[in-house]
Order: structure tokens, then C-alpha cells, then sequence
């Protein structure tokens, strides 16, 4: 059965859980996208552009030093979307709605970030394509982003800061979806993740499989078959969808999705919400969520901060139920110190984000059988995360002194 | 008697014997529960047709900072869906004649569960709900449960909506139907949009529910320009923003705010 059904639902999960102003222009973005979804020319321009603009296909890498220091019983892959322009998979999913919001006729884009690069990408889309954007960021993370904040007023974007709730992501896609009910006729709101109401799952989820679709062609033509496991990092779980999509029908293809333990899946602090949530409506769609007994909904922690938000695509809600894929959980420290050892071992600083799915790889590559083919999705590169990490590693030796 | 039906006839009786139909909102435990009790009382005495009250959620999307902040007040108690329907039940066991329903969002509803929802809401004598991010499309599980019950389910219709739509959904709405009056979330205005009242006179054409009219309404000039095209008004952030600057003692002035609206108090 396709996925999502016509509701716009994966089995339980997903639907269009917004108020009435948003009905009507959901219900016109599903018809156009589908549309769209045959129109071979809009693919054709989104393919030109990714490829001339962004720097498409990203490399297969075969990362033969992490390999040789896991034993030597594993050929780790590494996709790289660190290379792509603005440093992460986002803008596979931004070039590809704000063409689609051109087609629309829409005027003004906007979207939400947390940590920035979402942010950054939507406003590099629209200087690009001509586009007026605003982008809505948690008032905490502007503090704490202050470089990206200015990288996308250099793209031409306004940033306006969320001073709502708990003054992150979550808030951001709140005061967006606001800004989207106020002024529908002539916006455009780009979700940067695999949530929120029906299309933008299945739609974000389309532009990020272009990731699945060359990893499985390089890696039957590096190693003339499917690869044994493949690992990303969830946060909402675009990255890992786009990668996944292409192996859902290859039953041999272990999924294995990575969250956020935070400060450990016991202490409240982390952004485990396959592993720790339970199902729930938030930002248009029945998902997993992190929430309290009344349905609060709670914060999120991670040391990724595209990690942190306390819900998760739909699709992998399905996937987690239907046992497709798994969904396991790494901690802050674990993921700090795979951060480290893959800048040492390959010269590849990877986003905090990212190196979840080396640190999962790092602890379990033990109990993978040997000579198993593994890709790891690098979602993104760790530039931004490096003044962080400093301080992290400073902090943490003075306590050891 | 009480629920949809309720509801109905009771609006449709004020509008009969030519009152101004208020529907005053606020969000209960803001800022606590005693407070809020104290507050529904003025608020009664005030001759509300109806009483909207929230139950405060953690991301209120439809609605503007007013009642944002309100929740945020609110839910510094750890409010609990049982307390909520304790004030209910409270607030009707002096008050039976005064319809309630209770404004929240469906992540609140989903957690209790909905059949245990409504189930206890009748037992504290809730007269029906209003959910606004619950359109009709998703709302078939909480239709089902509700059916044959008698409560009030009342739908959201927007400026967007066409009208092909709006018909479909007065149609499942009960009780009454609730136009949002802008493009837009909740809050204050200076004006309403110029064309309302013409919108307002085409809809009363199509739909057989009571018309009531939200968002953006808090003056008596307002009131008194929407009267001949609808059947009540509801004020909420005007409401709100009093409970904001005079905290727990708000009562009186909740009170005399909504004389104010209906332009019988001639001190203000």
C-alpha cells in the first residue's frame, strides 16, 4: 500500500491536525504537489539546480581508517552530506519547496530553525530563487546560534526571535504555523523536517530520498550489493528518512534510526521520543511525542541541537510500529567522543547530529557480523558545533583536573 | 437540560428577546484554580449566553500571545484535565442554567482518552467542546464516541473556508457554529475586517446552526456592529489581558467589562 494513504496517514500516524484557516491551503499544497509529483520538468529544475548549485551526487567514501579501527570486521560507508553547499542534507528538501512555493505563486517564505542550518538553508533557497523570507527561531537559540543568525541576514533573510514557551524549535514551528494562519495567501511555510500536517511528510521525504537513491547506486556499483545496515540520526528524521526511503522494500537492509539520549534515557534530559514517547498531536500530526501525563508537551534535550524536539516524523512512528526499523538511542558524551574520533581517524569533523550515528556504529560494531557493508548517513558538517565542543572539552578537563 | 441542544435554544432565546449574546472566554487555573471559579462567577453574573473556558496546552498554535501567556500562567499549576472538570462541576452545581464549554487542544483530549473525555465531562455537566485543531477530516474517533450523547461538538469555520466547506462543517458542528471573524489567530483588534459583516450575511443564508462570531472582538462597538448578523460574539484576549493586570482580584472588573460591552454601564 503507498504510504501515506490518502488522509495522509502511515497506518496511524501523520493526518492534518491544524486549524481551519489552514485546511483550505493544506488541501491546494497536496493537490499541486501531486501534480507536481509527475510534472518531470519541476524534477528536472530541482535536479539541474542540486547538482550545478549544491553539489550533487555527494560522494559514496569508504571509510577505510574508522573501518580498520573497528577490527577490520566492517566496511563502513560514509554518505557525505557534510559536502553539500551549507554544510548539511537540508537544502535537498529547501531548493526543492521553495521552487514549488515559485510555482504556487506565493510571494513570501517562511520557515523555522533550530540550531540554524534549516534556517540557513531556507534563506540560501530563496536568494537563490527570488524569494522574500522570514525565518522563526527560538529566542534561546538565537543567543546560542549568534553565527548562523548572521549568516542568514547575509542571505537576505529576517530572523525574528521566539519568545514564546520554551524559546526553541518547538516554539519556532508554533510561531511559524501562527505567522502561516495570519498571512496564507501569499506564504509559503517550508518545514524542515519530515513533521508537520499532510503533504509535508511525505513531500520532505520525497526531496530527501535523492540521498537513498545515489547511496544505493554507489554502493552496488562500489560493491556489486545492497549494504548490510544502514545508520542516521533522527532528530524529526529527515536525514534519515531521505536515506532509508530507498531501502524500505529490501527486507535484507537493516534500518537503524539514532536519537538522542541526552543526558541518558532515564534522566528527562534527552530527545528520545521512539524510545521514550508515546503517541500523541503536535505541529498538525499524531506522532510520538515526549509529554507528561495530561499531554504537556515537554521539552527536548541533546547536545545536537538539531537533534532536540520532542516529536518525530510520522513515517518513522510507522516504521518503528511495523518493525522496519529500529530506533535506538545514543548519549551526549558518546556522541561527543565519536565527534572526535572521526575528526582524528578520517579528517572529517561531523555535526553533532551525525555523529550520533558514528557513536551508535562505534558502540555496537561488535555484534554486527563480519564483513557487514554498513553506510553511515554523515548528515551534516561539524563547523558549527566546533566553539561548542571547545568549551565541552575544556569543562570537562578542568573536572578532571 | 443541557449539551448541544441546550446551547441552541438558549442563544436562539436571547436573540429572540433581543439581548447581546456574550460568550465570555478565559483560560481556567490562570492564574489558579480558586481564582478561576471566583472569575466564572462575576463572569455569570455578567448574563453570559455561554461560557467558554480553556484548558491550557503547552502550544497553543491558534491562538496570539494574550492567551499564550494566559496558558503559560495557567500551567504553572500542573493543572490536571480531572481539575479542570472539578470547576466545572463546581462552577454548574451554582450556576446550571449558564451553558460551558470547554475550549482545548486535541493532544489534551487524545492523552485522557476519549471515551474517559467525554464520560466524565457529562458527569460534571459540561455542555460540549471546542477543539481547534480538530478539523472536521480528523475528527470522525471523536464524532464516533460522541454520538447519541448529547454534548456539544462546535466547529471552527474560517475566512478561508469555502463555502461548499463551510456547509459540510456546520453540518457536523453542534450547538453552534464558530466563524473566525480574520485570517488569523487570537487576540485583541482595534477593527474587524470591513467585509465581516457582509460574509456574516451570506453564511446566515446557508448554515440552520446559530451563527456565533470570534476573534479580535473586544469592543462595545464590535458588539453592537455584529449584532443584526449573528447570533452571539465571544471575547476572549480582551478578557484575558484584564485577568493579566489585575491577577486574582479580576472578578470585578471582569464584570463590569462585559456590562461595558453591552453598553449598560454607563460608568465605564
Amino acid at each position: 500500500m503507498a504510504m501515506p494513504n490518502r488522509c495522509g496517514y502511515f497506518d496511524k500516524y501523520g493526518g492534518r491536525y491544524v486549524p481551519e484557516t489552514l485546511m483550505p491551503l493544506l488541501f491546494e499544497l497536496e493537490h499541486v504537489y501531486k501534480k507536481i509529483r509527475k510534472d518531470k520538468k519541476f524534477w528536472k529544475e530541482w535536479r539541474e539546480l542540486l547538482r550545478e548549485y549544491a553539489g550533487r551526487p555527494t560522494p559514496l567514501y569508504y571509510a577505510r581508517n574508522l573501518s580498520e579501527k573497528l577490527n577490520g570486521h566492517l566496511k563502513v560507508y560514509l554518505k557525505r552530506e557534510d559536502l553539500l553547499h551549507t554544510g548539511a542534507h537540508k537544502l535537498n528538501n529547501t531548493i526543492g519547496q521553495v521552487l514549488l512555493a515559485k510555482k504556487m505563486g506565493k510571494t513570501r517564505v517562511i520557515a523555522e530553525t533550530g540550531a540554524g542550518q534549516h534556517g540557513v538553508a531556507t534563506a540560501t533557497a530563496c536568494a537563490l530563487l527570488g524569494l522574500k523570507c522570514v525565518i522563526y527561531m527560538g529566542a534561546k537559540d538565537v543567543e546560542r546560534q549568534a553565527l548562523n543568525v548572521f549568516r542568514m541576514k547575509l542571505l537576505g533573510a529576517e530572523v525574528c526571535p521566539v519568545t514564546a514557551g520554551t524559546q526553541t524549535l518547538k516554539d519556532a514551528i508554533n510561531e511559524a504555523l501562527r505567522d502561516w494562519v495570519t498571512n496564507v495567501k501569499n506564504t509559503f511555510y517550508v518545514i524542515g523536517s519530515v513533521v508537520g500536517p499532510h503533504p509535508y511528510p511525505q513531500m520532505v521525504r520525497d526531496f530527501q530520498s535523492i540521498i537513498g537513491i545515489e547511496t544505493r547506486a554507489q554502493i552496488l556499483k562500489r560493491e556489486g550489493r545492497l549494504p548490510d545496515y544502514v545508520i542516521a540520526c533522527v532528530g524529526g528524521g529527515s536525514n534519515a528518512m531521505g536515506i532509508f526511503y530507498p531501502f524500505i522494500k529490501d527486507p535484507h537492509v537493516h534500518l537503524i534510526g539514532v536519537e538522542a539520549a541526552g543526558l541518558g534515557l532515564s534522566s528527562d534530559q534527552h530527545s528520545a521520543t521512539l524510545n521514550r514517547g508515546e503517541p500523541g498531536v503536535l505541529h498538525g500530526m499524531l506522532t510520538y511525542l515526549l509529554q507528561d501525563k495530561v499531554g504537556q508537551i515537554k521539552g527536548a534535550h541533546s547536545i545536537a541541537p538539531g537533534l532536540d524536539y520532542p516529536g518525530v516524523g510520522p513515517e518513522h512512528a510507522y516504521l518503528k510500529d511495523l518493525g522496519r526499523a529500529k530506533y535506538e538511542a545514543v548519549d551526549d558524551q558518546s556522541a561527543l567522543q565519536a565527534f572526535q574520533i572521526l575528526s582524528e581517524t578520517e579528517g572529517i569533523i561531523p555535526a553533532l547530529e551525525s555523529a550520533h550515528a558514528i557513536a551508535y556504529l562505534i558502540q555496537n560494531f561488535h555484534s554486527l557480523p563480519k564483513e557487514s557493508i554498513v553506510v553511515i548517513n554523515l548528515s551534516g558538517r561539524g563547523d558549527k558545533d566546533v566553539a561548542q565542543v571547545k568549551d565541552l572539552l575544556e569543562e570537562k578537563r578542568a573536572e578532571t583536573i | 437540560m443541557r449539551g448541544a441542544i441546550y446551547i441552541e435554544t438558549r442563544i436562539r432565546e436571547y436573540k429572540k428577546k433581543g439581548k447581546k449574546a456574550i460568550i465570555p472566554y478565559i483560560t481556567a487555573f490562570d492564574p489558579n484554580k480558586e481564582a478561576t471559579l471566583d472569575f466564572l462567577k462575576h463572569i455569570a453574573e455578567a448574563d453570559p449566553v455561554a461560557i467558554e473556558l480553556g484548558f491550557p496546552f503547552s502550544d497553543p498554535v491558534a491562538d496570539g500571545p494574550t492567551i499564550q501567556k494566559a496558558m503559560v500562567r495557567a500551567l504553572r499549576n500542573k493543572p490536571s484535565f480531572e481539575e479542570y472538570l472539578e470547576i466545572v462541576s463546581l462552577f454548574k452545581e451554582n450556576f446550571p442554567e449558564i451553558p460551558l464549554v470547554c475550549m482545548t487542544y486535541y493532544n489534551i483530549i487524545f492523552r485522557f482518552g476519549l471515551e474517559r473525555a467525554l464520560k466524565e465531562a457529562i458527569e460534571a455537566r459540561l455542555d460540549g467542546f471546542i477543539i481547534p485543531d480538530l478539523p472536521i477530516e480528523e475528527a470522525s474517533p471523536w464524532l464516533r464516541v460522541n454520538r447519541g450523547k448529547g454534548l456539544a461538538t462546535i466547529f471552527l469555520v474560517a475566512p478561508t473556508t469555502p463555502y461548499d466547506r463551510l456547509v459540510k462543517i456546520a453540518k457536523h458542528s453542534t450547538g453552534f457554529l464558530y466563524y473566525v471573524s480574520l485570517t488569523g489567530i487570537t487576540g485583541a483588534r482595534e477593527v474587524l475586517p470591513e467585509d465581516l459583516t457582509l460574509k456574516l450575511q451570506k453564511i446566515k443564508g446557508m448554515i440552520s446552526n446559530p451563527l456565533v462570531v470570534g476573534f479580535g472582538i473586544s469592543k462595545p462597538e464590535h458588539v453592537a456592529l455584529l449584532r443584526p448578523y449573528c447570533d452571539a460574539v465571544v471575547v476572549g484576549s480582551a478578557l484575558v489581558q484584564i485577568i493579566e493586570k489585575e491577577g486574582r482580584s479580576a472578578g470585578p472588573a471582569l464584570h463590569r467589562f462585559l456590562l461595558y460591552l453591552k453598553n449598560e454601564d454607563s460608568q465605564s
